[in-house]
């Protein structure tokens, strides 16, 4: 006991009292006020739930569209991450880039573009009906199942190409080289050398994915429609609408309980199959394609994104531009029509987020990566016990934490309840489980020869850091980075905080303008999600750009 | 810079943003957040405020205190009328966005003892029985009472008062009915006829607070008893196709065939206000509305929003103020275009666009919100067996 304690290093200890505090605590506080309001243990809904089928069925329906969409997500997202880890290509920055700003959106906004582009009466409904002659909109999408998953797919993509392609474009190439000399084929080398090699990665990607659908809110609500119920839609509905907390509180520990499953499943996986690798710096490993059939597979993937996740983007650009006027409802929002307080201008909104923003990759890459040394280099009882841990905030119901918060944060000197800095601490708890998840692969993988290597031929421990681990760390933290900021930017748990209405951000400027009728309200939130966009896209270039001159291709 | 700087001062950075937030340190009155000090510090010298440059003043005089007002997310106020509240009362007024109305009230609710704020606006005439019973609110006799009708006030206790009320009913596109020759249903019931099929759009009242309004307006128009009761109506509809949605964003925005994303329904549960915002959020405003209102009499629900001074609260003299200002004339003039519902202060007057496009019904759906706050879950737990499963 004393010997690993003594092992803990002072940076071991920031992820230990960052989810104690701000996650433990406050979700122990909710649970026992639930269970046991006047100090009275009452477990009686614990046992009803058990008893009441529906709630089963709940879980149920909860675990297996989740485990779908990963799958889905998987298959969509893995072609692209190969052509995105091997191949240099025109517009591949902008493409990329294009292809992750789906995960900012709002639910209520990705409605809006789905609409304009699937709706009865959006872009494809029009085209298919004027060629076919057709009275009907063909494509029927509301409530359904099926528009949930792909929702569930549009939205996280982006962490199968970032997550797995950040690992693959450090795998080294000669390990496949040396297969295809040794006379196996190509399906041959993908299936024995390939995606061994690669399963941590997918494996990592793929956790974080079945996470998000696990939990998934407002896809399952406003798309789904009201006939499907996560458990979060659920609890949600306990909580708020019934306001029966005890109930809430079972099914939350429900969700945990089951993430935690996965999660252990998943860490005892990872460890069996997590081999150290000699990986390089990506930049050694991406080329230009050279054949015929490389040009092809780059194409119809790019293609395939550009359809599949940049046409809804479009859309939805396309109709925030007003018939015959087109700069409309952006000079709208420069305009406090009826002298609201709550008046949001633009640029304040996108200096706020981006402020939020950068607050929360900061934090998140500071705990994110601390917490990944420790599960790799830390004392072993403790990374093993931890690790299952270390993403239980992705999967815990956001309404029920937001409960603890007024309850748990409420007394000096720790009054936070309606402190703006809960902001950025609640998309942290979201955000850096995504670093861990980036960077674990990569640093469990480095072959620890290279570092033995360098300080036995006398490098100091900080050069061994900044020569040997940080050309292939440094860009799995920037894959951490980009999703900390986009995290933070979709304002993830945004209506569970108690909102400051003098630090607006631009998905509270969305929902403000949603909320009322009107031509002029909802252009205008349609032209703010367009700048959400325009900005989350050039943050992300600005982030690729950081590592082109400073991490990654060293 | 080269690498090896740009790293290190990524990470002294971030050493030094983690450290502000961390469990014991307050954030440096430099730092661009506000923290928000609801407890330990006397009343006197607590330096909320709604503005980053004004929370670096660390202790204001007596003069400089704040009222604090929690609210849900709908809630709005023109920048003149708060600013006239704030020199009259000398102080300053922070608003806290808490949520939808349920998740709101519940936020006051499980902060009972230690509030988040003086006054709360918000509870509607739906949630008034849970507010009620969870005790978190003080009486206050307001001199401004005398001015509204009696018929606004809850109970005698006047712990919640009424601040404004509006109505939820069917809007319908007034291009689709005329293009169709098809004449507007005169009551509810004529939702369930044939010509009727597939046109309306609802809220779940299971997640919206429309939706519940609806829901409520049926049970008032049908009752619970009888050969043709709620639950009658509800199987006609859903057997009508009757489209169910999450909330009024969906409903209005996406599904409405007048609403901004083209659905393909023409009548859809919204407020009685909505065609008059539509005319009033045009560009150029039309002579008329795209949308119509349908209000048969007693098949409208009137919903009322009030405002109470929460127990504890440490203004409490200020709450009083803040109350008496909100049923004052100025902030009831206020209201209309703000949050597009009508004052309860008697003699307000409404803006053109109101008097031309939101007409009020004649007579409203009954259900005293003793009856709400006793049938509402069991009503929504049938209904959902009814239209959903």
């Amino acid at each position: 006991m004393k010997r690993w304690l003594g092992q803990l290093s002072p940076l071991y200890l920031l992820p230990l009292a960052f989810l104690g505090l701000f996650f433990f605590y406050p979700l122990a506080t909710i649970i026992r006020e639930s269970f046991a309001p006047g100090g009275q243990l009452d477990l009686t809904s614990l046992t009803a739930l058990w008893r009441e089928p529906y709630f089963g069925r709940v879980l149920w329906f909860t675990t297996w569209q989740a485990s779908v969409s990963t799958l889905l997500t998987l298959l969509a997202g893995i072609p692209a991450a190969y052509v995105f880890a091997h191949y240099r290509f025109p517009g591949k920055g902008l493409l990329q880039a294009l292809t992750t700003i789906p995960f900012v959106l709002p639910t209520v906004v990705v409605a809006a573009a789905f609409t304009a582009l699937l709706g009865p009466r959006g872009w494809l409904n029009s085209l298919l009906m004027g060629w076919l002659n057709l009275t009907r909109a063909p494509i029927r999408l509301e409530n359904s199942l099926g528009l949930i998953l792909l929702a569930h797919v549009f939205y996280n993509t982006t962490v199968i190409v970032r997550v797995v392609g950040g690992f693959w474009a450090n795998l080294d190439p000669r390990l496949e080289q040396a297969g295809r000399v040794l006379g196996a084929n190509r399906l041959q080398v993908f299936r024995e050398i390939t995606l061994p090699l690669l399963l941590p990665a997918i494996a990592a990607g793929g956790l974080l994915v079945f996470l998000f659908c696990f939990t998934s809110f407002g896809v399952v609500l406003i798309l789904g429609g009201p006939h499907f119920a996560t458990l979060e839609v659920e609890i949600y509905r306990q909580a708020v609408n019934l306001f029966r907390l005890p109930v809430a509180a079972a099914l939350s520990l429900a969700q945990i309980a089951t993430t935690f499953l996965v999660m252990s499943v998943y860490t005892r996986a990872q460890a069996s199959v997590t081999v150290p690798l000699n990986l390089r710096a990506a930049g050694e490993t991406a080329q230009a394609p050279a054949t015929r059939g490389q040009a092809i597979a780059v194409t119809s993937v790019a293609l395939g994104l550009l359809l599949f996740l940049v046409a809804p983007l479009l859309a939805l650009a396309g109709r925030s531009l007003a018939a015959g006027d087109p700069t409309r409802y952006y000079r709208e929002l420069f305009v406090n029509r009826s002298s609201s307080i709550f008046y949001v201008p633009p640029g304040l909104a996108i200096r706020n987020s981006l402020l939020f923003a950068s607050l929360t990759v900061v934090m998140a890459l500071l705990i994110g990566v601390s917490t990944a040394y420790l599960l790799a280099r830390g004392p072993q009882r403790l990374a093993r016990a931890l690790d299952p841990i270390v993403l239980l905030p992705l999967g815990t119901s956001a309404v029920t934490l937001g409960l603890g918060y007024i309850l748990a944060l409420g007394h000096p000197p720790l009054d936070l309840r309606a402190s703006p800095i809960l902001v950025p601490i609640a998309h942290t708890l979201v955000a850096f489980p995504f670093v861990v998840r980036a960077v674990l692969p990569a640093l469990r993988g480095l072959n620890p020869h290279w570092r033995e290597a360098a300080a036995v031929m006398g490098a100091s421990p900080w050069r061994v850091w900044r020569e040997v681990e940080l050309p292939v760390v440094g860009r799995a933290v920037l894959v951490g980075a980009v999703f900390a900021f986009t995290i933070s930017m979709g304002e993830f748990g945004a209506t569970v905080l108690i909102a400051r209405p003098e630090f607006p951000t631009m998905p509270v400027a969305i929902f403000r303008l949603l909320g009322q009728p009107g031509a002029l309200n909802y252009g205008q939130a349609l032209a703010m999600s367009a700048l959400l966009m325009l900005v989350c896209a050039l943050g992300f270039i600005a982030i690729e750009r950081f590592r082109a001159g400073g991490v990654g291709e060293f | 810079m080269s690498r090896r700087n740009v790293w290190m001062s990524i990470m002294i950075l971030a050493l030094v943003i983690a450290g502000c937030s961390g469990p014991n340190a307050t954030p440096p009155a430099t730092q661009a957040v506000v923290q928000l000090p609801t407890s330990a510090a006397p009343a006197a010298s607590q330096a909320t405020s709604p503005t980053a440059e004004s929370t670096r003043t660390l202790a204001l005089p007596a003069s400089g205190r704040t009222l604090t007002v929690m609210t849900h997310d709908s809630f709005s106020a023109s920048k003149e009328v708060i600013a006239q509240f704030e020199a009259q009362c000398g102080c300053k007024v922070a608003f806290l966005k808490s949520g939808d109305a349920g998740l709101a009230l519940n936020k006051a609710i499980l902060s009972k003892g230690n509030p988040l704020a003086d006054v709360f606006y918000g509870v509607d005439n739906t949630f008034l029985s849970r507010a009620l019973a969870a005790d978190i609110f003080e009486p206050y006799a307001s001199p401004a009472l005398q001015q509204i009708p009696d018929q606004f006030k809850p109970d005698g206790s006047n712990r919640e008062l009424p601040v404004d009320y509006g109505y939820v009913n069917l809007n319908y596109d007034k291009k689709y009915f005329n293009e169709h020759n098809l004449p507007l249903p005169k009551q509810l019931r004529d939702l369930a006829g044939l010509q009727y099929k597939s046109l309306l759009v609802v809220e779940n009242p299971a997640t919206s607070s429309p939706g519940l309004a609806f829901l409520l307006t049926t049970i008032a128009t049908f009752g619970e008893s009888g050969n043709y009761t709620y639950l009658n109506f509800w199987k006609d509809l859903r057997a009508n196709d009757v489209l169910v949605v999450d909330g009024w964003e969906s409903a209005y925005n996406e599904k409405f065939s007048a609403g901004p994303g083209k659905g393909e329904r023409p009548l859809v549960v919204s407020y009685a206000t909505s065609p008059a915002a539509e005319v009033y959020y045009a560009s150029p405003q039309p002579a008329d509305s795209p949308t119509g209102n349908i209000l048969p009499s007693g098949q409208s629900f009137q919903q009322v929003e009030f405002v109470g001074i929460l127990k504890g609260a440490r203004n409490p003299d200020l709450a009083r103020q803040w109350v008496d200002f909100m049923l004052g004339p100025a902030f009831q003039a206020d209201i209309p275009l703000q949050m597009w519902v009508y004052p309860v202060r008697t003699g307000t007057a409404l803006p053109d666009v109101f008097a031309k496009f939101a007409h009020e019904p004649g007579q409203p759906a009954h259900l005293t919100p003793d009856q709400i706050g006793a049938g509402r879950d069991k009503w929504i737990q049938a209904w959902t067996d009814t239209v959903l499963h």
